[in-house]
């Protein structure tokens, strides 16, 4: 079982005093979210499954129940995700140069479309409500409601994390050398953007 | 260390590019009628889309097998779960 | 095995260096970032929820002598065995090797200084407590529906099961975190030298717990979290009458509660390939194979969890294919097996307590390994699901297996971490009156069983009251062991004679420095040359 990286605990010349260096800490790092995200696949994935047992179960329900929800704002949601993928990942292309301003604006873009993504979700979810839509209703709006809420409290906790990078941006934590958590932030926020890619089609798409 | 890939900024501006041609695509075709082949199109686009958040916004194409192995491998169990569900399911 | 050996740090007698244990107050032990404090933490909290399980076990086994009467009503009984299942499960046997022995010697094992994420190990173990308060605050309206919580009655129920999901939900985050630690320690943390063929076997079977852990427990959460959601606003998944599927649920439930069992089976096993070796003078027999098995019998377990529902009214189709599959999952354990007892041929081997418990350990986890045949065979699993032959299967495993396997590494880690040596002669007893006990108790459940006795009745018929004393009289013994053994525990903390840096003479990395090991685990970090079970190699030096 060869590891592909060169920065793994074994360190040549028996490195006595046994602390992480950078390298071993910036790869330990990047491999702790990687497993997270994988945790995030299969609590998700849960849902999903439910989704497909269903869909088969009843098509008809799907294909009339879909009709509810708006295309063009669910594809706002999925415009407004993808460009603050985008602009988190032009942060930390930005902090790997040392450019500490364009991290902080970027970092506040991607918050901001963040807050714009659930605010859009809001006004979708009261208009449910508001024609007598709710979890509970039946089994499409009992998915749609579960797996967008569940999704939203992850854009909500992605805007708290990424709140406190921007927090130590902004007192000078981070640098050219070091930007470890900015860097595990986005790969977070990226998946946050990943399940929507999916859940933006199935709902809203294909009925 | 490994970070010194992050060349420019042009990259991530052409994959937000083709994730927007992609989306308003998925959305077009959502409103022609190809019965089974809705589905299709649409998982398809979306699975495109969702390679290229990770290929290069998530930086998957500069890693090495290890994290490969921890980004693919959840999603095979994903699968699993999926098939011994519907095996069930499907057969009652 | 290590260029440098450990320092005098390891002084015979008083007046000695108290190690990670020295710094006190509570604030050093709440806020604690020492991995072995944590470990430590983690014993201490399962071992009070396993005494705990144990009592309501007891209380279930009084009740079970005398069908008819009424020591206490059915209801009581239902919530007992409830919260012997669940507390037992949750709150001891997951946790309690892999967070337990896993975070204190992990680390060790592998030459480092602490776990990956310290901090994230910290929030671990209070996110535990958390999730064990939140149980705690759902028994005003304690659980009634067996700890597997099937709907729809869970549904239904008025016990006070979205409090009780949630705290679930919270455990299991709490494993993920551990699972995750562990994972990214492993691949990044070895010492320099410690190739992945030279990882003593212990760790190998935490890296393949924690991939389980990983994968499996968040299903389980959003099973849980669909069922509080249910109970709250209605969502329907697994209700008939909305259009749900109430065995959705126990697609989700046992995709991960069957990979649990192999969480709770592959540490103890891995404390197994460390104790026979160590107690044989010899070197593991197939090494790689035994590693390798880990890696397959979690993978194997992923694919069997149907086998747990051949009568829930699954279809056919499925069972078919989980029967098949449930088979190959005994191919790796039983490759364990023959491997330890290779490694015991020709060997020179002595019956310290660690030993007793690690033999009593192949023997009875066999024998139950064994009853899952006739488990996971349709025909034979249709006339023995939900009876006592069930009860008494997982009880060989999961007590017989998991939990001697714990106190294997109890006995055999006692004198790392506490720096003391308990006494042999409790330690034999104790051993014996647990095995006596444990036998007379679940040996006769196998026949209950398969003569057709159910499962979680607090009532039956009465030509099976006879072996149901039996049972209730071994579990007296079994209890007997156990405060034997708690004893030893207690008075070896305080007055046990103190222990040498290796009271085994073991090759791994722990036994090469001080016991109790300082905080920063090794003066300086040792460099690994050799595997660490090159006993026929050279002679260890420990200090006797």
């Amino acid at each position: 079982m060869a590891e592909q990286s060169t920065h793994t605990g074994i360190e040549g010349g028996g490195q006595a005093s046994g602390h992480v260096s950078p390298a071993v800490a910036y790869e330990s790092a990047k491999l702790g979210i990687w497993t997270f995200l994988a945790t995030e696949v299969l609590l998700f994935g849960g849902l999903f499954t439910a989704y497909i047992v269903f869909r088969l179960k009843f098509p008809e329900l799907f294909h009339k129940d879909y009709v509810h929800l708006n295309r063009l704002m669910g594809a706002a949601n999925t415009v407004v995700l993808i460009t603050s993928s985008l602009t988190v990942a032009l942060a930390i292309a930005a902090i790997r140069k040392g450019k500490q301003k364009l991290l902080k604006l970027f970092l506040s873009l991607t918050i901001l479309l963040a807050g714009v993504f659930l605010v859009i979700k809001y006004f979708e979810w009261t208009e449910k409500f508001a024609h007598g839509l709710y979890p509970g209703t039946d089994i499409f709006f009992s998915l749609y409601f579960m797996m967008t809420g569940l999704h939203g409290l992850h854009v909500l906790g992605g805007m708290l994390v990424l709140g406190a990078m921007l927090v130590m941006a902004g007192r000078g934590k981070f640098s050219e050398s070091y930007h470890t958590p900015v860097e595990i932030s986005g790969l977070y926020w990226h998946f946050v953007d990943l399940v929507w890619i999916y859940l933006f089609p199935l709902f809203y798409l294909i009925g | 260390m490994e970070k010194g890939h992050g060349a420019g900024y042009g990259v991530y501006v052409a994959v937000f590019a083709a994730l927007l041609v992609l989306t308003v695509a998925t959305v077009a075709v959502s409103y022609i009628d190809l019965g089974l082949w809705n589905v299709a199109a649409a998982l398809i686009i979306a699975s495109v889309k969702a390679s290229l958040v990770a290929l290069f916004f998530m930086h998957l194409k500069q890693e090495g097998r290890l994290v490969w192995a921890f980004a693919v491998v959840p999603v095979l169990f994903l699968v699993l779960i999926i098939a011994g569900t519907l095996s069930d399911t499907m057969f009652r | 095995m290590t260029e440098n050996t450990a320092d005098g740090k390891a002084l015979s007698g008083n007046g000695r260096s108290r190690g990670y244990l020295e710094e006190k107050g509570f604030r050093s032990w709440a806020l604690t970032l020492d991995h072995k404090r944590i470990g430590a933490l983690y014993l201490y909290t399962t071992l009070f929820f396993f005494l705990l399980g144990g009592i309501f076990a007891l209380l279930m086994r009084i009740k079970l002598m005398y069908p008819g009467q009424q020591i206490f009503s059915d209801q009581t009984y239902n919530v007992l065995f409830t919260l012997h299942g669940s507390v037992m499960i949750f709150l001891f046997i997951i946790p309690a090797i892999p967070s337990g022995m896993g975070n204190f010697f992990i680390p060790l094992l592998i030459g480092a200084r602490d776990v990956a994420f310290p901090r994230i190990n910290l929030a671990s173990y209070w996110i535990f407590v958390a999730g064990i308060i939140v149980i705690m605050g759902s028994l005003l309206r304690p659980m009634d529906t067996g700890w597997t919580f099937y709907t729809p009655y869970s549904a239904k129920t008025a016990a006070n099961v979205t409090l009780l999901s949630f705290g679930i939900f919270l455990i299991g985050m709490s494993s993920i975190l551990t699972g995750l630690n562990f994972i990214v320690t492993i691949h990044k943390l070895r010492a320099p030298g410690m190739t992945w063929h030279r990882l003593p076997l212990f760790i190998w079977g935490m890296y393949a717990t924690s991939i389980i852990q990983v994968v499996a427990t968040p299903v389980v959460g959003i099973t849980f979290l669909l069922l509080a959601m249910e109970r709250l606003f209605g969502v329907g998944f697994f209700d008939p009458a909305k259009g749900g599927d109430p065995l959705l649920f126990q697609h989700f439930f046992w995709f991960y509660s069957h990979p649990v069992v192999y969480v709770m089976i592959l540490p103890a096993m891995g404390i197994i390939s460390e104790v026979i070796p160590v107690f044989s003078r010899k070197p593991i027999f197939g090494y790689k194979a035994i590693a390798y098995s880990s890696l397959a019998i979690a993978f194997i377990g992923f694919f069997v969890w149907g086998h747990h529902m051949f009568v829930s009214g699954m279809s056919k189709t499925a069972s078919i294919i989980f029967s098949f599959l449930t088979f190959f999952v005994a191919v790796p354990t039983a490759v364990k097996v023959f491997n330890w007892i290779a490694t015991m041929y020709k060997g020179s081997i002595t019956f310290e307590s660690p030993m007793l418990y690690a033999l009593t350990f192949i023997f009875l986890f066999t024998f139950g390994g064994l009853t899952g045949m006739f488990l996971g065979a349709l025909a034979t699993n249709i006339h023995l699901h939900d009876t006592y032959f069930i009860v008494a299967h997982f009880h060989y495993t999961m007590v017989g297996g998991t939990v001697v396997g714990f106190l294997a590494g109890l006995h055999y880690w006692f004198p790392k971490m506490t720096g003391r040596m308990l006494s042999e002669k409790m330690a034999r007893w104790g051993w014996l009156l647990t095995f006596i006990g444990f036998n007379v108790t679940f040996l006769v459940q196998f026949y209950l069983g398969y003569k057709g006795m159910p499962r979680r009745w607090a009532e039956y018929p009465p030509q099976y009251q006879s072996l149901n004393i039996v049972s209730t009289v071994g579990s007296w013994i079994m209890a007997g062991g156990i405060l034997i053994m708690v004893s030893n525990f207690i008075h070896g903390f305080f007055r046990g004679d103190p222990a040498p840096s290796n009271p085994w003479k073991g090759l791994t990395l722990e036994w090469q420095t001080a016991s109790p090991p300082p905080t920063e685990n090794f003066e300086t970090i040792p460099v690994v040359t050799d595997w660490p079970y090159a006993y026929a190699k050279r002679k260890t030096t420990g200090d006797g």
